[in-house]
């Protein structure tokens, strides 16, 4: 144990996070791009042999964004705030920055496993949990380092009540344990058929409508326990940390956690209406949708409300303007599932662009600007230098929310266009569109879509060269800023 | 008889009304207790704010080793 007057805050392992969230976030959103432009312009599936088809593509990417870029994300933002609000190093537990250490390779090694197994074709073909049952393992033994790691931390710390964002990470840590794996339970076909076949693939333990069940219960959870729940975990650090102001309420944080806890995990058969479930089970999952707007909008109000008496910060710092952006993006996007899990809509809306739509206004708007946001609070107290160019998030902001205005405005207007087209009959009750007219009414769609990729995708490479910047060449700074992170104009 | 589906269905309504009134009563115990002055569940917002190493903490862990809280 170190003596007091030297003890820092250690964030070698936050700093090995940061750079994985930019290489995954450079890495998944370029495929994002790709794939966008490939539904627009069919023949650029054919660049690459196998290896550059939709069909490949598509998991690298929503994997690579979730599990590489947004994972990497909040274990940077973990490593880097559990520290600050429990009031103990890690450098203080040799053993803890061992279990962090290794945290991080494994968890590198594995990704670069599951990116190279998708692109070789291997998948469970279970949406976001197309991992066969090999990389399942790794992700497993990764997950329970950070459970060690974290719970290791909190039995160290000085402060004796969790903040607000450590009940988020817990959670996220229970969360998803249970989820992944439960509906990744799979039997290795190689060894319980004596040989047979590939050594990589596995069946679900589970069958027809059990699977589709259990598969959108995971589904929707991953959107709870990765986009949502850390998500709100780091903002109610941010926000108030870089503007200075206490959460507005802290009560309301807290019943807003457990009204969270308490609806999202029934709201996933809302993915399976209209399908072979119970339809009691398809109502359920109507009702608790509804119901979760409470808690979200909850959570956002409260964050919105810190700012009160403070708003002039919005337009001085762009750091608060992605924050304030991150916490309208999570309003938007949590008013617009419950509309879309009400039975009648949803009969438009179901395997329409209007759900890729939806998801995008939330992870782009929310979960990409709150992790810019950290990461860009983070890099002066981390590097110890002012952040390289104030001008430079400007451009990036403003870039990516036209771009994030873009994709959602073009996929709500083709979806319910598409939505509208396939169930169109004419007098006598035949329906008056082959699927290719669809196809051809949304082109210009997808178009704007890429373009809306593009607009975003350069805004990351913005915030990579703005980060490496600071990383490297930026004003030293003789002591940690307190709140508003100091930048060069 | 009641099939397994519609048993599964009312469990669950039932298992919902006696989450929604835990909940409620949480909602009642949080607003009661600060109400009566027994814990004031604003302060633990400055934890955020004030999170230098060296900042007091706003309750120390009473399980700290007591060398390093000897440390503070």
């Amino acid at each position: 144990m170190q003596s007091n007057a030297a003890l820092e805050y250690d964030y070698t392992v936050a700093k090995l996070f940061t750079y994985t969230t930019i290489l995954f976030g450079i890495l998944g959103m370029t495929v994002g791009v790709l794939i966008a432009a490939q539904l627009a312009f069919p023949e650029l599936n054919y660049l690459l042999g196998e290896y550059g088809t939709f069909s490949r593509l598509r998991p690298i990417h929503t994997d690579t964004v979730i599990f590489g870029f947004m994972i990497s994300g909040i274990w940077a933002t973990y490593y880097y705030l559990s520290q600050r609000v429990l009031k103990v190093s890690m450098a203080e537990s040799k053993f803890l920055m061992f279990i962090g250490k290794l945290h991080f390779w494994l968890y590198f090694v594995g990704a670069l496993a599951a990116v190279i197994s998708l692109l070789l074709g291997f998948s469970s073909s279970k949406e976001y949990a197309e991992f066969e049952w090999p990389i399942d393992i790794v992700i497993v033994l990764v997950w329970v380092l950070w459970g060690v790691s974290m719970f290791g931390l909190i039995g160290i710390r000085r402060e004796k009540s969790l903040y607000i964002s450590m009940w988020y990470f817990v959670a996220t840590f229970l969360g998803v344990a249970m989820l992944y794996l439960f509906n990744n339970m799979a039997i290795p076909t190689y060894f319980a058929s004596g040989g047979i076949g590939s050594i990589m693939n596995s069946v679900s333990v589970y069958s027809g409508t059990n699977d589709a069940l259990v598969q959108w219960w995971y589904g929707h959870n991953a959107v709870a326990f990765v986009f949502t729940v850390p998500i709100i975990a780091m903002i109610y650090y941010f926000l108030p940390k870089e503007s200075g102001q206490a959460i507005y309420s802290y009560k309301l944080s807290l019943l807003s956690f457990w009204g969270l806890m308490f609806v999202y995990l029934w709201a996933g058969s809302h993915h399976l209406i209209y399908s072979t479930v119970p339809d009691w089970m398809q109502t359920m999952g109507s009702i608790f949708s509804i119901i979760l707007i409470l808690p979200s909008w909850g959570s956002a109000i409260n964050l919105l409300l810190t700012m009160k008496g403070e708003w002039n910060q919005l337009t001085e710092n762009p750091i608060i303007k992605l924050l304030v952006l991150a916490s309208t993006f999570y309003m938007l996007s949590t008013i617009e599932g419950p509309i879309q899990s009400i039975k009648s809509v949803n009969a438009i809306a179901h395997f329409t662009d209007w759900i890729p739509g939806h998801v995008h206004d939330g992870v782009l708007g929310w979960v990409g600007f709150m992790t810019f946001a950290g990461l860009l609070h983070m890099a002066p107290r981390m590097f110890k230098r002012e952040i390289y160019s104030k001008k430079l998030i400007e451009l990036q902001f403003w870039l990516q929310t036209t771009g994030i205005v873009l994709y959602f405005t073009s996929m709500w207007i083709a979806g319910i266009t598409q939505g509208m087209m396939w169930r169109a009959v004419d007098e006598y009750g035949n329906l008056m569109y082959s699927f290719i007219d669809t196809v051809a009414a949304l082109h210009p769609y997808w178009v704007i879509r890429t373009l809306a990729g593009v607009f975003f995708l350069v805004g990351v490479f913005i915030f990579a060269y703005n980060m490496i910047k600071t990383m490297t060449s930026s004003k030293e700074l003789a002591q940690e800023p307190k709140n508003q992170s100091p930048m060069a104009a | 008889m009641i099939s397994l589906v519609d048993a599964q269905g009312y469990a669950k309504i039932i298992m919902t009304v006696v989450l929604v009134i835990i909940l409620y009563g949480y909602i009642l115990h949080l607003y009661r207790s600060e109400k009566k002055g027994e814990r004031d569940y604003e302060k633990y917002g400055k934890i955020a704010l004030d999170d230098d190493i060296t900042s007091v903490p706003i309750e120390k862990n009473p399980n700290l080793p007591q060398k390093k809280e000897g440390e503070k």
